[in-house]
């Protein structure tokens, strides 16, 4: 590849929040490195081209574009829905929150209303996302940190009783397609609801022993305290959303403030971080995952009968009337929204997908800066992104 | 949350001249946004972050969009002088006649930003700005240094659309190679033809493929011309 | 030699095979795989590895991350144009022999992203593929049943005559050339000699 990303700051206007200059000591070269993007330990084809001072960052580029599967193009050739099985292809670790906010964003757009059994339902699919998503992050995290996959072997057993559910009711481990603009699109039996309260059960008894294995280990506290800081204010400005946001302390939750769906109903706390490190970001999604257990058991002792599809909905000849809706919810991994602009006819006008990993990692050079290379791989672990979505 | 009209008023009150107009949104999401002239936008974005009541320090989402030329067809009153005989005379007369006349509608491309506050909790406020053309005109002011998100998202912008943001630190392309030519998400984009084998060709892709053949067995009619 | 007798002096404790056999038993039952999982298709291959669709016994002990180490190159995912060319060459650093399974649609021809101009319609355009699965995602059965066929597919290589395979064949090219990005496409859109364009005869 041509260029590297070390081009000089042109002139700037003062006062913006822009990375620290570190300046090398003066002994021995700069060493430019490129990671990625084949690299053991990276969470798919990325590439960062660090400069190195001995064993300190002092500057890093990140390059995507490996991943690029243009979504945004192909839903302007398609329908609304014809773009849903696309959302699943997006964060490939939870596809029910991404259907979840594109139909979130349709419904914003046509004013559809929801049945209150899919209300339910979705919140139900959407917290099991959660726990999955949060457990595979950490897992994948402590592998990075050389673990040899022990904590991911714990975590992915849970993930395969969950996907035996999504299976039951969507006949996919994967790749769903399940949400509609307007509900859901089969309903659940009875009996997929008591394998789901089995589950959510013993789901406790597996973040207890998840915990225990992991929160007192010495080479995980050695590793993770003090490292990739991140200051609240320039989280905010960086629009880094989700765990992270609020392992900086600040207390940004969607679920609180849009309170879209019937998230008003349910009970349940937001853990904020006070150290602002790897750490913190790790036992967010840990205390997270236990605030959706809870959710859960709410929701499913509430749910109530009826349809899940709205019986107004108009499924063949979909055209929304002209305008423009974003729509947002709080995936697992930050703000995932939509932003959709329609001239009448059945295709989007615009079609755009507001992805929180790419936002998240704008801030990876600040807290890479003047750590060791070592500590990079760990860092970039915590922000927890998916390249599906940072390069749609 | 102040309402639309009431953002437009504080904004005109603190950067005077701003050029501010609001853009009604028909659906029922009703989000409507606010046109910022190029000229006074990095004025406008600082005083949106750093006023007490509305605070919004978040920057959401920042994209672009494409509006192509457009051919207008419109019924358009003419008065012409017309030669007439009138009385046996010849004489030059005044005429209206109803004509229907073509005219395009120059297009423009489109920067859009969503803005919320951590803060206060409200949102979200729709700024946009317009470039004055698709061609050679396309610099916008860029926004990256009131709010630090918008880094990689106008990065982005420059490389799928070809909005050139002036201010910006590090303008490159974000998504596709370094040595890409075209702006792929504009709506005159033409793709790379590499449908050579398509095993059960209709409609558009089966006419491409069909071109494509053509063009291969051109080739090799004029090579073998060639070399006979 | 017919079975019934193989059997007999094997309950002798006399063992009879050809070294073709042995030979292929000892690289079919321990193909490692090089850990290069680019989308969604990587997610499920991870899910065969873990507990309950476990790979490894099927001699697949470690995912190594060096391609020199590496038998097998599993393209799980999308390949995209920018992509393509680090795939060919992380194919090119691998060592003889070495094997490729296409997993899932987009590895095949490019998928449901077909449209796309980033992406590019299948890697075997510019390498050899060995096993293709269909599926999008296949399923962990389904990478479990692609390994099983290549392993039958490895049982029946003949090591001398013309269709020996390509290690010991020193006429057969090793390096495949890496195309380079241009400017609006990848130059070349495709390796001729590995890629043959059908023609479609209707």
């Amino acid at each position: 590849m041509s260029t590297s990303g070390f081009v000089q700051d042109k002139e700037m206007r003062p006062g913006w929040n822009r990375p620290p200059l570190i300046e090398p000591d003066g002994e021995g070269e700069v060493l430019e490195l490129a990671m990625g993007p084949h690299h053991p330990s990276t969470h798919g084809v990325f590439r960062m081209d660090v400069a190195l001072d001995g064993e300190r960052v002092i500057r890093l580029k990140p390059v995507f574009g490996y991943l690029h599967r243009n979504h945004e193009k192909l839903a302007e050739g398609m329908s609304y829905l014809g773009s849903m099985p696309f959302t699943d292809r997006l964060d490939y670790m939870c596809p029910l929150t991404n259907n979840w906010a594109y139909a979130l964003a349709v419904e914003k757009l046509t004013g559809q209303e929801v049945p209150e059994r899919a209300e339910y339902l979705r919140v139900i699919l959407g917290e099991l996302t959660r726990v999955v998503n949060h457990a595979s992050a950490i897992g994948f995290l402590i592998q990075e940190m050389g673990a040899s996959g022990t904590p991911l072997m714990y975590a992915f057993k849970e993930r395969e009783k969950i996907l035996d559910l999504f299976e039951a009711l969507t006949g996919a481990r994967m790749m769903v397609n399940y949400m509609r603009f307007g509900g859901c699109r089969v309903d659940a039996t009875p009996a997929w609801l008591d394998a789901v309260r089995k589950v959510v059960a013993g789901l406790p008894k597996f973040a207890d022993e998840y915990e225990n294995l992991l929160r007192g280990n010495e080479i995980l506290m050695a590793r993770t305290q003090g490292v990739g800081i991140l200051r609240p204010e320039l989280a905010v400005n960086a629009g880094v959303t989700g765990p992270m946001l609020r392992a900086s302390g600040i207390n940004y939750d969607i679920r609180k403030v849009d309170s879209y769906g019937i998230y008003s109903r349910f009970k349940f706390r937001v853990p904020l971080g006070e150290h602002w490190d790897i750490y913190d970001r790790f036992m967010i999604r840990l205390l997270e995952m236990r605030e959706s257990f809870g959710i859960l058991e709410q929701a499913l002792k509430d749910i109530p009968g009826g349809p899940v599809m709205d019986p107004k909905a108009k499924l063949r000849g979909f055209r929304p009337k002209p305008g423009e809706a974003y729509g947002r919810i709080e995936g697992p991994k930050g703000e995932l929204g939509f932003y959709l602009i329609s001239d009448g006819g059945p295709n989007p006008y615009r079609y755009r997908i507001r992805p929180p990993s790419l936002i998240n990692l704008t801030i990876l050079e600040d807290m890479c800066l003047g750590q060791n290379v070592a500590d990079v791989v760990l860092i970039f672990g915590s922000v927890d992104i998916v390249l599906g979505e940072v390069d749609r | 949350m102040k309402t639309v009209e009431e953002i437009k008023a504080a904004i005109e009150a603190a950067v005077p001249g701003a050029g501010v107009e609001i853009v009604l949104n028909p659906s029922v999401s009703a989000q409507h946004s606010l046109r910022l002239a190029s000229a006074h936008a990095f004025e406008v974005a600082t005083f949106l972050r750093d006023d007490v009541e509305l605070s919004l320090d978040f920057l959401s989402n920042a994209t672009g969009v494409d509006w192509p030329d457009k051919e207008v067809a419109e019924k358009v009153k003419v008065t012409r002088s017309v030669t007439r005989t009138l009385d046996g005379v010849e004489q030059q007369v005044e005429e209206t006649v109803e004509e229907t006349q073509k005219r395009v509608v120059p297009g423009c491309l489109e920067a859009v930003y969503h803005l919320f506050s951590v803060s206060k909790g409200h949102g979200p406020v729709v700024i946009r700005m317009k470039t004055v053309n698709r061609t050679d005109q396309v610099q916008l002011p860029s926004l990256t240094p009131v709010w630090r998100s918008a880094e990689f998202q106008e990065r982005e912008i420059f490389d799928l659309f070809g909005i050139v943001f002036t201010g910006h630190p590090d303008l490159r392309r974000l998504l596709m190679w370094e040595e890409f030519k075209d702006y792929p998400m504009r709506r005159d984009y033409v793709e790379p033809d590499d449908f050579e084998y398509e095993p059960t060709a209709h409609d558009e892709v089966l006419k491409r493929a069909q071109e494509h053949r053509a063009k291969l067995a051109a080739a090799e009619m004029g090579q073998e011309g060639a070399t006979a | 030699m017919d079975d019934g007798l193989k059997i007999e002096l094997g309950k002798q404790g006399i063992f009879v095979t050809t070294i073709e056999e042995l030979y292929n038993w000892g690289r079919r039952s321990s193909i490692w795989p090089m850990q290069f999982g680019l989308a969604c298709c990587a997610i499920e291959m991870i899910a065969t590895t873990m507990a309950r669709y476990d790979l490894a016994r099927f001699g697949a002990e470690v995912f190594r991350p060096s391609p020199r180490q590496a038998d097998l190159m599993i393209i799980s995912g999308t390949v995209t144009k920018k992509m393509a060319p680090q795939v060919v060459r992380l194919y090119n650093q691998m060592a003889e022999p070495r094997y490729v399974i296409a997993m899932g649609a987009c590895a095949i021809s490019g998928g449901p992203f077909k449209q796309g101009y980033n992406v590019l319609k299948g890697i075997d355009r510019y390498i050899p593929v060995d096993v293709h699965i269909p599926g999008c995602p296949p399923r962990p059965e389904a990478l479990l049943h692609a390994f099983i066929t290549l392993q039958k597919k490895i049982d029946g290589q003949h090591l001398t005559g013309e269709d020996r395979p390509r290690h010991l064949n020193p006429e057969a090219p090793g390096e495949f050339s890496v195309p380079v990005p241009g400017e609006h496409d990848l130059e070349p859109t495709s390796n001729k000699g590995v890629w043959p364009v059908p023609i479609t005869i209707r």
